[in-house]
């Protein structure tokens, strides 16, 4: 693990403390425990203070991620298209709950607030990419279709 | 490039590229933001692209990759010049077609042209579109004209001549300059810029910071600029920075907007390089530097001193104001905090004068304010227009009116803060006065517009979720006070509602918006308090009969299958989760309400409305 | 030193003062639950709010954080701010109704109703704790977690943290887990259904009145009762 790194590059200074953790996010898929007490050390900062950032801010996990991430966005303009009843939908056909990761570490589900794209919505991102004006039909194949991507990759 | 040691020479670099643009070639924009890359407007540019390199045109024709138009609703679209043609909804294929048809033989492609959904009436051109014929486009007409990852563009058209004419300045005359023109913040509150800057406290360093952490769920105006425009945002900055005597600037933006950041980071090293930020920026003594900070997801971020907070690597958690950031800010320094589209204003206030800005709007509001026009509205997209103009003129006749021939029913303004407005307030005209009389708030400028099949409690609901999310927590009025708003709420919407629930409902609202801290418990009560003084008959039909008239709460409605509508083709019954619908083929289906989830998946993959909500 | 006026009685203290103690030196009664005076100020539990005039322009501050200015106008016990505390108090009482502290609070600014559903939490997160662990101890092993509605005190990971000397002064200083309503208690004002519920308010004391009207636990059996009957009604 390259935490070392990550908190080099900024530092070892306090106020980097957010970018610190967001540049392990990326790198590690979420925060490990074990990360967390490093950064606390290196930054001579209390664990507790270190802890309640990574729980405070919605971008940080501290559980590991599914290999595919699908994001719904629950923003007002998303909700009035829909978009609760496209989360459903992906929570059953997942089998999952919003902010849960499947036990086969396949997919992890989240809901956000708001993604900006409110013009299209409901917006849904699969992998970083975005998919606009879904409807709950598409939901079986986008989930499909990240499945068939595993077994390609796979093979 | 090199460093440009002068206004001089940053006037002259800019006569170069203004020449080197090649404006006499046709030139093809392509709109492409966020939202038109997730309809296919890199595939389209690609396209484009391949073409041109296919039909030996590299050297005639431009091609500009350029931010949001705003027009998402049409996207992808793209802009031909000369004639500004405006070709909307856009698949890879058309563009051959385009290159052969309008850049070839410069004809108009008929098929490709928008079409006015209500009238069928073909727009030749950008200008005849609906969507744009009303707007005033000041901050956001812009990103046409440049590709956001390219300082020579922005710069071909002008660009930091505002810093350049500021520099040439007094630095209390810059101040004074905003103050004339009116410019109030865009980005909540609506405090004049001007008297911000001038209130600001002595002590050394000063900050400045943009606050780019747009929160409102259903609001994207700073999406917009940042993608397409980074520099305009920059360009701000800097003045704001030269005219109170900052040192250091931050840019605050929300981590949900990854071309966002690309675009301003790459905009900050470009303005370095050319030394238009940095030491000694365009040889006039006046050092400044912009560091980026990037949000990591807490709508209560937008709030400045729970910015303030994240920035210095904390949680995100307001404070008591006074002091305020204007006294003691970031680090304890006197800060200014503007938001995106400010920023973005001030450039434009300096190179035209505070006068000519401030001949815009009302009377108390000055210039032109974005939306973002969306929900159940025909044109949705992002809208510029002069402060003043009514809600009718923005919904209907540049957005286009509501979809399906439904009616209208609410609009929602200024995000969790704000309000929802109903039919009889259309004719109100906005601006920060009459939105705040009328119990919404101009916020950031998101627009919500909602028909009638858009459930009032339900939205209620669904901001009142919001911010229990989104509170920090600190203050047990807000946590505690959205939670048991929430319960309340819930249990209406749940058909279990008490006959003094509005009242407990509106007691509660009210004491979260006095009794918290920070700007967002202070309007925590708002969703609650708008809907009840604007929809009260909803709440009482959810209460007293049991019933939601719009066919929302699941726990109120049932679907049914009209037995004259439906033709057996199975669509429902296949895509029913719990496969409750029975039903031999061509014989008509019904739904057994025992197992029935209330889901919906019937309703949508049913092609001939055989199936309703009751 | 500036001169502040609270309920039109004028005094001039040093700059600094916060509205709380300018009141508290007047002997103005302001209830609060996260403020002490060895700790730093919060101003979380939104007890102490009173209404400030300045500049012509009122608005609703806690006391505890709000500095005192010249000219400041204070008025702690308005209709309105009287309206505010006592549905904050009835939310406490609705939070944490065995919490003897708020029992207490509730009963000295007669808030005698709860309208809403009783939660039984154990902490009201005003950050006594933490702060007491920070401040008079220096060993932050307790702190904040999560936001908005998912907020809570812990330790890191939930895991007994390395750095808690077990002192104690968590409990010490927490209104309520260690000032629990204790049950049936004869000098007690309290009707102690909190504690065991089966039977609800006890025999034994039925001249001692609970001054929650009607009393919070009671009434939410009662309603659960009915709501279950006439659910197996229909």
């Amino acid at each position: 693990m390259d935490v070392g790194k990550i908190i080099d590059k900024y530092g070892s200074r306090r106020r980097f403390l957010i970018a610190i953790l967001q540049d392990i996010q990326e790198q590690e898929r979420y925060l490990p425990k074990e990360a967390l007490r490093q950064v606390s050390l290196r930054l001579g900062m209390p664990l507790v203070d270190v802890y309640g950032v990574a729980t405070f801010y919605s971008a940080f996990s501290l559980e590991p991620r599914g290999r595919h991430e699908v994001t719904v966005c629950l923003g007002t303009a998303c909700h009035v298209r829909g978009s609760h009843r496209i989360l459903e939908e992906f929570e059953r056909q997942i089998g999952v709950e919003a902010g849960h990761t499947t036990k086969d570490g396949e997919f992890t589900l989240e809901s956000v607030n708001c993604l900006g794209c409110c013009a299209i919505g409901p917006v849904v991102v699969v992998d970083k990419v975005y998919h606009g004006e879904m409807t709950s039909n598409r939901v079986k194949t986008l989930i499909s279709q990240c499945r068939k991507a595993q077994k390609v990759e796979a093979s | 490039m090199s460093k440009l040691k002068s206004t001089t020479e940053l006037k002259s670099l800019q006569e170069k590229l203004g020449k080197t643009q090649h404006r006499d070639r046709p030139t093809i924009v392509v709109s492409s933001g966020t939202c038109g890359r997730s309809r296919g407007s890199s595939q389209v540019y690609a396209a484009f692209e391949a073409g041109i390199k296919d039909r030996g045109l590299a050297d005639k024709v431009n091609l500009r990759d350029s931010g949001c138009h705003g027009f998402c609703q049409a996207e992808p679209n793209v802009v031909v010049y000369p004639g500004e043609v405006f070709y909307a909804n856009l698949k890879p294929e058309d563009a051959a077609t385009i290159l052969d048809e309008t850049v070839g033989k410069g004809q108009v492609v008929d098929r490709l042209l928008y079409a006015d959904p209500g009238s069928g009436k073909k727009a030749a051109k950008l200008g005849d579109v609906p969507f744009y014929t009303k707007q005033k486009r000041l901050i956001s007409g812009r990103n046409i004209l440049l590709d956001p990852t390219r300082i020579e563009d922005y710069l071909a058209i002008g660009g930091y001549s505002g810093l350049a004419k500021a520099l040439s300045m007094e630095p209390k005359a810059v101040t004074e300059e905003v103050v004339k023109s009116g410019l109030r913040g865009r980005g909540g509150g609506g405090f004049p810029t001007g008297l911000k800057w001038q209130r600001l406290g002595q002590g050394t360093p000063k900050y400045v910071i943009c606050n780019a952490d747009e929160g409102d769920p259903g609001a994207y105006m700073d999406r917009g600029l940042l993608e397409g425009n980074p520099h305009s945002v920059l360009e701000g900055m800097v003045i704001g920075a030269f005219a109170v005597g900052a040192t250091e600037g931050v840019m605050y933006v929300r981590t949900e907007y990854p071309l966002a950041v690309t675009n301003v980071t790459r905009a900050i090293e470009q303005a370095r390089e050319l030394g238009l930020l940095g030491e000694n920026i365009l040889g006039s003594g006046f050092s400044f530097d912009i560091t980026i900070a990037r949000g990591a997801g807490a709508f209560v971020c937008g709030e400045e001193t729970a910015l303030i907070a994240s920035i210095e690597g904390r949680i995100g958690e307001p404070r008591q104001r006074p002091p305020y950031p204007s006294e003691k800010g970031l680090w304890g320094k006197p800060t200014i905090v503007n938001n995106v589209e400010t920023w973005a204003s001030v450039p434009i206030v300096v190179e035209h004068g505070g006068e000519k800005f401030a001949s815009i709007g009302t009377k108390g509001s000055k210039g032109t304010k974005i939306f973002s026009l969306v929900g159940k509205v025909n044109n949705t997209g992002l809208v510029e227009v002069p402060m003043g103009t009514t809600l009718r003129e923005v919904i209907f006749d540049t957005g286009g009116g509501i979809p399906d021939g439904r009616k209208f029913k609410a609009v929602q303004i200024g995000g969790p803060s704000g309000g929802c407005l109903p039919a009889d307030k259309l004719d109100l005209p906005v601006d920060y006065e009459s939105l705040t009389a009328a119990g919404a708030m101009m916020g950031s400028g998101g627009m919500i517009v909602m028909d009638e099949t858009t459930c009032m409690v339900d939205i209620a609901k669904y901001f009142l979720n919001f911010l229990q999310e989104e509170s920090c927590g600190k203050c047990f009025s807000c946590r505690e006070g959205t939670q048991r708003m929430y319960e309340v709420v819930d249990r209406i919407t749940q058909g279990n509602g008490r006959a003094d629930d509005l009242a407990l409902l509106e007691e509660l609202a009210t004491m979260v918006k006095d009794a918290s801290m920070c700007g967002l418990g202070r309007t925590a009560g708002n969703p609650v308090l708008s809907t009840l003084a604007n929809f009260r008959g909803e709440y009482e039909a959810h209460v007293l009969e049991k019933k939601c008239p719009a066919g929302v709460c699941k726990a109120l409605i049932h679907y049914r299958i009209l037995v004259d509508k439906c033709t057996g083709c199975m669509a429902c019954a296949k895509a029913c989760p719990q496969k409750v619908i029975s039903g031999e083929k061509k014989q008509p289906h019904r739904i057994d309400q025992s197992g029935c989830i209330k889901c919906g998946i019937c309703k949508d993959s049913c092609k001939f409305d055989a199936v309703v909500v009751e | 030193m500036p001169i502040v006026e609270i309920n039109g009685v004028s005094i001039e203290l040093e700059k600094g003062t916060t509205v709380l103690e300018a009141a508290k030196f007047l002997g103005v009664n302001i209830p609060t639950l996260c403020h002490d005076d060895g700790l730093t100020a919060y101003g979380a539990c939104r007890l102490c709010v009173v209404e400030v005039e300045s500049g012509g322009r009122t608005q609703v501050v806690s006391a505890c954080t709000y500095p005192i200015e010249d000219g400041l106008k204070v008025r702690t016990h308005s209709r309105r701010i009287m309206g505010i505390r006592r549905l904050l108090i009835e939310m406490y009482l609705a939070t944490c109704p065995s919490s003897k502290t708020i029992q207490d609070i509730a009963s000295k600014w007669g808030v005698s109703q709860c309208r809403l559903k009783v939660k039984h939490e154990d902490c009201v997160l005003c950050g006594l704790c933490v702060r007491m662990c920070a401040q008079q101890m220096a060993a932050k092993a307790i702190g904040f977690v999560g936001r908005g509605r998912k907020r809570r005190i812990t330790t890191p990971f939930d895991e007994r943290s390395e750095v808690c000397r077990l002192c104690g002064a968590c409990m010490y200083i927490c209104p309520v887990c260690q000032a629990r309503c204790q049950g049936p208690q004869e000098e007690s004002a309290v009707c102690s259904a909190c504690v065991a519920c089966e039977p609800p308010c006890l025999v034994p004391f039925d001249d001692m009145k609970c001054y929650m009207d009607p009393c919070a636990w009671c009434e939410q059996e009662t309603k659960t009762k009915l709501l279950a009957e006439a659910k197996t009604k229909q």
